[in-house]
């Protein structure tokens, strides 16, 4: 990072503002009038039933989806700007790397693109603790191996913001450990991360949640305040009682 | 465009290409078998000579369109081709370095194909060799950029290989391979003069025939170029970074 955009980087407060953004896909109202800040520096996870937009919201942000209205501001520029692509990772949510090629070449050819050196590209597959398999096909790859190769390739940029759709899916405990032991080190090095995620107990190694259903927000919050809010034990259970109580509210 | 960028991914292209083996030797063979089964068809008649040099321009252009429309649209439903295009990545140096890629293997193809039907299958070629690899390459890479193109209109890999007889067959009918242009009917001779697979096979027809075919060659290879060029800056428009 270069002194002017790391001071730049310090001032910002934000690195995503999000206001009135509305999207329609097929014909269904996916994000009816959606308005949301992503704080710099801190991993912010974005949580939700199955078809509840989080994948949407995340293409949004990363400038890949066609939306209605609104507004999406990326690092104080609208969403995909091309002063954006050197520094917003993104990771969709089914792998989308070569599977006819090994992950060094996959990792080294998304380096190349980037302008990164090679040896980034191997800081990054050691990151994702892929080194015993670097010279392997991905298309001989586990599930949950070739979601890291596709996580890889996004860090190999050391990107400012990094966009994470579901990267722990299919993953064991360890391993997901190991990856939120990462996420929260790249936080505190000053780096901004939205995740989305399944796993309720990932939500403990949020910094921020944001919880979204049928294209709303139903709470953006603190896992502590979620708690205190509702009462719950843990987030699963916080979760499930604001779900309950939106269902209830809609009846 | 960025250099850097498209070398980069026509590097990869090939390592992709590289790996699977039996295309590749598809990609080899199948020319000369076919070249080899005309030659035995027209054993003892001349017009092997005539049909051989049309042959040449037309294989290289069908095969590399089909590969090449398979190759972008498995790039486009994998996913990668959207994460690619949140990187710096240009739409022109993506296209660039698929042309880039095929046309490498086109001169590898049409090498091997035009050996052997000269030395194999004793195709007489009255203008310089060297004319009759770069018209097969130039057709190949007409091939695979109107492949790029044609994978923007599909949306699944049975629509892409439907491209194949829609957009190459037509061409075939019309490029003189079957009846000679002139003496095709008023309107599909008009036809003819506009599609790009009808100076392919001019273009060879003009070396094999002609002692030194230069300026015919050149006209008909400026036409090519001219198609090639259309093609990847339309193909290139199909390329859409945000999607619905
Ligand atoms: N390609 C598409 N075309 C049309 N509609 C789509 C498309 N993808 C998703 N949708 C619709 O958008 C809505 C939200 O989908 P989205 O993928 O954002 O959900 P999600 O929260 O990511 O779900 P999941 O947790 O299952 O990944 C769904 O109702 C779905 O029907
Ligand atoms: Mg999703």
């Amino acid at each position: 990072m270069k002194v002017g955009e790391a001071y730049f980087h310090h001032m910002m407060k934000n690195a995503v503002e999000i206001d009135h953004l509305r999207v329609v896909r097929g014909g269904r109202v996916v994000l009816p009038d959606l308005s949301v800040r992503v704080p710099a520096g801190q991993v912010v996870g974005l949580l939700g039933p199955s078809g509840s937009g989080k994948s949407t919201l995340i293409r949004a942000v990363v400038g890949v989806q066609v939306i209605q209205a609104g507004d999406v501001r990326v690092l104080g520029e609208p969403a995909g700007s091309v002063s954006l692509r050197h520094r917003v990772g993104y990771v969709t949510q089914s792998p989308s790397v070569y599977e006819d090629l090994t992950v060094r070449a996959n990792v080294r050819y998304f380096a190349a693109i980037l302008g990164a050196s090679p040896s980034s590209a191997e800081e990054a597959i050691d990151a994702v603790d892929l080194g015993s398999h670097a010279d392997t096909l991905v298309g001989r790859l586990s599930g949950g191996q070739r979601s890291r190769v596709s996580l890889a390739a996004a860090l190999v940029g050391d990107p400012e913001l990094l966009v994470l759709d579901e990267p722990t899916v299919g993953l064991d405990p360890v391993l997901r450990r190991d990856l939120w032991n990462l996420f929260n080190r790249l936080a505190a090095q000053g780096r901004s991360l939205l995740v989305s995620s399944h796993v309720m107990d990932e939500a403990a190694r949020c910094d921020r949640l944001l919880l979204l259903r049928e294209g709303q927000v139903l709470a953006d919050a603190t896992l502590p305040e979620l708690l205190d809010r509702t009462g719950a034990l843990d987030a699963e259970g916080a979760f499930l009682n604001l779900i309950d109580r939106a269902e209830e509210a809609a009846r | 465009m960025n250099a850097r960028r498209t070398l980069v991914t026509a590097a990869r292209v090939l390592t992709q290409l590289r790996s699977d083996r039996r295309t590749i030797g598809l990609m080899l063979v199948v020319p000369c078998v076919l070249i080899g089964l005309f030659a035995w068809i027209f054993d003892a008649t001349p017009a092997f000579d005539a049909l051989g040099a049309s042959l040449l321009g037309v294989f290289p252009f069908v095969v590399m369109f089909i590969v090449t429309s398979v190759a972008t649209l498995r790039e486009r439903t994998s996913g990668t081709l959207e994460r690619l295009l949140t990187t710096p990545m240009g739409k022109g140096d993506f296209m660039m370095g698929y042309a880039l890629a095929f046309a490498a293997m086109a001169v590898l193809q049409a090498v091997v194909a035009t050996a052997f039907a000269v030395y194999v299958c004793g195709l007489d070629v009255a203008g310089p060799l060297w004319q009759l690899v770069a018209v097969a390459v130039l057709d190949a890479v007409l091939g695979s950029a109107l492949g790029l193109l044609a994978s923007g209109f599909a949306r699944t890999e049975f629509q892409a290989v439907q491209f194949m007889p829609a957009f190459v067959l037509p061409q075939f009918l019309l490029c003189g391979l079957i009846v000679s242009r002139d003496r095709l009917p008023d309107v599909l001779g008009r036809v003819s003069d506009v599609l790009p697979l009808s100076y392919a096979v001019d273009a060879m027809k003009s070396v094999t025939l002609d002692r030194s075919p230069g300026s015919d060659v050149a006209g008909s290879a400026g036409i090519i170029a001219l198609w090639v060029v259309a093609s990847l800056v339309l193909g290139s428009l199909t390329l859409r970074r945000r999607t619905a």
